[in-house]
């Protein structure tokens, strides 16, 4: 096999897997969809995350907020009495959409939520880059609980009792099917613009932040604007398929939202498993993660997460380069790195 | 809000004292579960997430003495040095590997100690809410408007006294001076002849053993149930964050600031608010140190 | 192994994964076992109410098949229950419930525990058209979207709290003079159960002194008592599932609380009469049944008969949960309708469910045509000095006011 046929390898498997894995396991559409979702946020995670070394564990803030907004414009846009009237029925008014105006709906609420996170994310960037390390990390995790928090208190959204999205028109299979390709496309595109943004300057700068932020400062890179953008473009994505996630639910309240202690913690979980700092490591780790939480899930019932904590725990302590990681120090050439071998340095692991 | 204030300021005045009463003995039990976290994030580095279920923990041990009649005393003296042993394993097998690592790994690590932990927690006790009535009096002042239970004030000594003996046994004993020689520059303390190995370790299992204590305490006065661990981490980190590492006088006051705090936006906002202030004092601290490090051009590290 | 990489191996590894599960396949009717499937929270948030709900199915099952089992078409069926574990979310028990139906096959479904999983799980059995009978998703919010296929035994949740307003008016000289107090967690089901009182309040012209929404991760009410205490409310209404009902009679106990009613809901699950006795004592506790219900069926006998039954199996109740008695009436369904459709097609089940007319041991069921049950009211009990649970059928028979010296 040629070096160039080597490279699109896994994307050919994983394109095959993305067209036919719904068609040759209809049952199974939801649960490759949800895969798509995580390898998306592994991958924007680590943009800011490994890449630029801001460790976040508050994206989440932007996965709930978008899911939030997209379900305003939904059914504000065509129900003329509002979300506030919608959610003070109780549940009482059932709106009844064509088929148009669901899709249309989904497809400005989609777009709001983007808006919505990126706007957010600036406001955020504001007064979040001045911290490093783990006060970032604790400083987003404070965001995402306040954000989780101060939503159930407003009454237009529904406070706590959440809010009942618009029922989808159409056949079951039909629901699944497009929903998953929401998530394949988002997730494609992600990829490819995060693997371009890796080999622009920009990603070259992104790596100065992280390996020695002072410094890079120092040299005229405009740090602050880097790590805007960077936060940025996860957060937009990640409004995006927070909006995607709220209409495969069916009812929004807080804790599917704003999975904190899960889904916030799982995409750290997921790009660090793989290997953080690596455009694959993400994506490894989140098929890994994902196949082992189903796995454990369908087979182990209430057992599943005394092993997904093993898991971590083992993977942490006894593995925490990664699989791209280890990968990269045994067969370095795989990786076009060439190593000196009078001077045996270990190749870092990203 | 305006009429919670009012409540507060001219109608009924006395009540002050019972939201500061209960501002400070949340804030008592919340600066016990922190000490142990500021202790191992200053000497080791390390941010430990399961700390609330180290709390948790400590609390069902209380709950299973308590059924089996043991008294309050005995339990105490029971679970906290169980806790600290179990602290010392869980360094040996899971921590001392990651002790000189990125500070996130620890971060990670310990969350998926905390998923082991409350599931296991979850097997052998169910999920159902517990708590312990030890059924000790209850104290009332200013014709009932003031009701303080021996248990809280129980914790509230408790509390102090921990926090009185771990500032002096830092101060004064050889243990304590081998733990901040360590956390100030662990190499140097390796060339002085300390075992830094030992040092983290008894520092880890410390953290237990106090975790185990603050855990006692919040089953005699609230509730607790497998999964409540993160509220106690999210409240420990806030308290850290806010006073600082190393500042244990500035632990307990940002502790009982905190519960000041949480309760008083409780009556006067709502109490939907009250998991969103300690959050939020945790975002303003964060951020007024921003703005004071900026002016020297520097960052909060 | 040079030429293929990590990568590629992995993308491999994750197609064959998928292969090893294309495996299980449980068809609706599995020999002479019918499977009904069940979402069921046996981890989160819910894990408590799901373990009592888990057993009631359970108990019923076996029940149902020690007595024969259910006949079809001339020949005696086993009942089964295949349960996943929702993990509390309902992104969750969504995926699942179509994987019960889509991939196991099942066409039989018993709800969720919550409304809130049970509004996540509708839809998804609606459009397969699958029928399911729940037992534990109170919110009225279920029926009012025209779902054909849901069917639930339990009383909708706004009235929960609804009879303990009636009381305090009914106590009142004027009822408008009545202050009320609530306390509601922020949850879905709470916030129904608040939407009752709620409306209930307006009706009468009452007013409300303190409306708190207490957040599901604490647990400390005292903010909301000391406010008790300094405006002196006529009626204290609290509901926040087994940790609300838990926090409040210990703090109530604490702060020496006396209100002239105190209504909450929970107070069974949550053992407040056996953790609290003196605070707990004129507790109004509103439950879905009570063990003395002077009602029977063939199958379980009178309440008392299944109340042994089940404590004998489960040894651990002092005082069995109604979430336990209503699952097992929604198996009882179950069976009573597919002997009245002598079929397994699901279409003719669901008919046959709208049809059941029956009294039950847990009362009697007549479903609405949305679904909900609307022969069975919503009971009130009041907690007694002694520490029973004694019912309360009207003002006059409660005990009035509450005065517990502590």
């Amino acid at each position: 096999m040629s070096d160039t046929q080597k490279k699109f390898l896994p994307y050919i498997l994983l394109g095959l897997l993305g067209i036919f894995g719904p068609i040759l396991f209809p049952n199974y559409t939801l649960s490759i969809a949800y895969l798509w979702m995580m390898i998306l946020m592994a991958s924007t995670w680590d943009l800011l995350g490994g890449q630029m070394g801001y460790n976040s564990l508050g994206n989440i803030t932007f996965f709930g907020v978008g899911m939030y907004v997209s379900a305003i414009v939904q059914i504000s846009f065509f129900y003329e009495g509002g979300v506030g009237e919608y959610t003070s029925a109780m549940g009482s008014i059932k709106p009844v959409f064509t088929d148009y105006e669901y899709f249309a709906g989904l497809f400005w609420g989609v777009i709001a939520a983007g808006i919505a996170s990126l706007v957010l994310c600036l406001i955020f960037s504001s007064f979040m880059f001045g911290l490093r390390g783990p006060y970032f990390a604790i400083g987003s995790l404070g965001l995402a609980i306040a954000a989780a928090e101060l939503t159930i208190t407003i009454d237009y959204v529904g406070g706590a009792s959440g809010i009942q999205m618009p029922l989808f028109p159409g056949e079951i299979e039909f629901r699944s099917t497009f929903f998953y390709i929401i998530c394949f496309v988002f997730t494609i595109v992600a990829h490819f613009l995060l693997r371009w943004i890796y080999s622009t300057q920009f990603g070259l700068a992104i790596n100065a932040i992280r390996d020695d932020e002072d410094k890079a400062e120092a040299m005229g890179i405009p740090t602050l604007t880097y790590k805007r953008i960077g936060w940025c473009i996860a957060a937009v994505f990640m409004g995006m398929i927070g909006a995607v996630a709220g209409n495969m639910a069916g009812f929004i309240d807080k804790e599917v939202a704003y999975p904190i202690p899960t889904f916030g913690i799982f995409m750290v979980a997921m790009a660090l498993l793989g290997g953080k700092g690596t455009l694959w490591g993400p994506v490894i780790g989140a098929i890994l993660f994902h196949v082992v939480k189903e796995a454990t899930w369908t087979y182990l019932l209430n057992l599943q997460w005394v092993a997904l904590g093993l898991i971590l725990i083992v993977n942490i302590v006894y593995f925490q380069q990664g699989i791209m990681g280890w990968l990269q120090t045994k067969f370095p050439e795989m990786f076009g790195i060439t190593v000196d071998s009078s001077s045996r340095d270990n190749v870092k692991g990203g | 809000m305006l009429d919670n204030l009012q409540l507060l300021f001219v109608w009924a005045p006395i009540i002050n004292v019972q939201v500061i009463l209960e501002g400070i003995f949340v804030g008592a039990v919340f600066a016990l579960s922190a000490y142990g976290l500021a202790l191992v994030w200053g000497v080791m580095n390390i941010k430990n997430l399961a700390q609330g279920d180290f709390v948790i923990m400590g609390g069902y041990m209380a709950f299973s003495l308590h059924s089996m009649h043991v008294p309050l005393p005995l339990i105490l003296v029971l679970v906290v040095p169980t806790m600290f042993i179990f602290g010392w394993i869980i360094y040996v097998v899971m921590i001392r590997r990651i002790i000189d690592q990125d500070m996130f790994v620890s971060l990670l690590a310990t969350f998926g100690l905390s998923l082991l932990m409350q599931q296991v927690m979850n097997i052998f006790y169910g999920p159902e809410v517990q708590t312990i009535d030890m059924e000790l009096p209850v104290y009332d002042a200013f014709d009932g408007f003031v009701t303080i239970p021996a248990s809280k004030i129980i914790s509230l000594v408790m509390a102090g006294i921990m926090a009185f003996a771990v500032i002096v046994f830092m101060k004064k004993s050889r243990l304590g001076q081998s733990i901040r020689a360590t956390a100030q520059d662990p190499r140097a303390a390796r060339v002085l002849g300390i075992n830094t190995d030992r040092v983290y370790a008894f520092t880890f299992a410390f953290n237990a053993a106090l975790c185990g204590a603050a855990g006692v305490l919040v089953s005699i006065i609230w509730v607790i149930q497998p999964f409540y661990g993160i509220t106690y981490s999210v409240r420990s980190f806030a308290i850290v964050t806010a006073a600082g590492l190393g500042n244990m006088p500035g632990v307990i006051a940002a502790g009982f600031g905190i519960g000041l705090f949480e309760k008083y936006v409780g009556v006067i906002i709502g109490t939907a608010y009250e998991v969103a202030a300690p959050v939020s004092i945790l975002l303003m601290v964060l951020i007024w140190r921003q703005i004071q490090m900026k002016r020297n051009r520097q960052v909060v590290k | 192994m040079k030429h293929i990489t990590i990568k590629t191996m992995v993308a491999g590894a994750a197609v064959a994964a998928s292969l090893a599960f294309a495996g299980s396949a449980l068809a609706k009717v599995e020999g002479d076992t019918i499977i009904l499937g069940s979402s069921i929270s046996l981890t989160g948030k819910y894990a408590t109410n799901g373990l009592h709900t888990q057993r009631g199915y359970d108990y019923a099952v076996k029940i149902i098949n020690a007595a024969g089992g259910v006949k079809v078409g001339g020949k005696s069926y086993k009942l089964a229950v295949k349960y996943y574990d929702d993990e509390s979310t309902p992104a969750r028990g969504a995926q699942l419930a179509e994987r019960l139906i889509q991939q196991d096959g099942v066409e039989y479904m018993l709800g969720p525990y919550s409304s809130g999983m049970t509004k996540a799980i509708a839809p998804v059995s609606e459009k397969f058209g699958v029928p399911m009978v729940e037992a534990e998703g109170a919110s009225r919010s279920l029926f009012t979207q025209g779902y054909k296929y849901l069917f639930a035994v339990l009383s909708t949740s706004e009235q929960y709290l609804a009879t303990a307003i009636d009381f305090a008016a009914a106590k009142a000289g004027n009822a408008s003079d009545v202050r009320v107090a609530m306390a509601f967690e922020g949850d879905p089901f709470s916030m129904d159960v608040r939407a009752g009182v709620v409306d209930k309040i307006n009706e009468y012209g009452m007013k409300v002194v303190i409306d708190d929404q207490l957040p599901a991760d604490l647990s400390d009410m005292s903010t909301t008592l000391t406010k008790v205490k300094a405006l002196k409310p006529d009626i204290l209404v609290v509901s926040g599932h087994s940790k609300g009902a838990a926090t409040a009679a210990r703090q109530i106990d604490e702060m020496k609380i006396n209100v002239d009613m105190i209504a909450l809901t929970h107070c069974e699950a949550a053992k407040v009469q056996e953790k609290f006795p003196n605070a707990s004592t004129g507790f109004l506790c509103p439950t879905q049944w009570v063990e003395s219900l002077s009602k029977s069926d063939a199958l379980f006998g009178s309440a008392a008969e299944w109340n042994a039954g089940f404590k004998a199996d489960y040894p651990s109740y002092t005082s069995v949960p109604y979430q336990s008695a209503q699952a097992s009436a929604a198996v009882l369904v179950f069976a009573k309708a597919f002997e009245a459709a002598n079929s397994f097609d699901k279409d003719k089940v669901r008919d046959a469910i709208a049809a059941v007319e029956m009294e039950t041991f847990y009362g009697d069921i007549k479903f609405s045509s949305a679904g909900n049950n609307i022969a069975k009211p919503m009971f009130m009990r009041q907690i007694g000095a002694d520490g029973s649970y004694a019912l309360v059928e009207s003002a006059d028979q409660m005990a009035f006011p509450r005065k517990v010296s502590y």
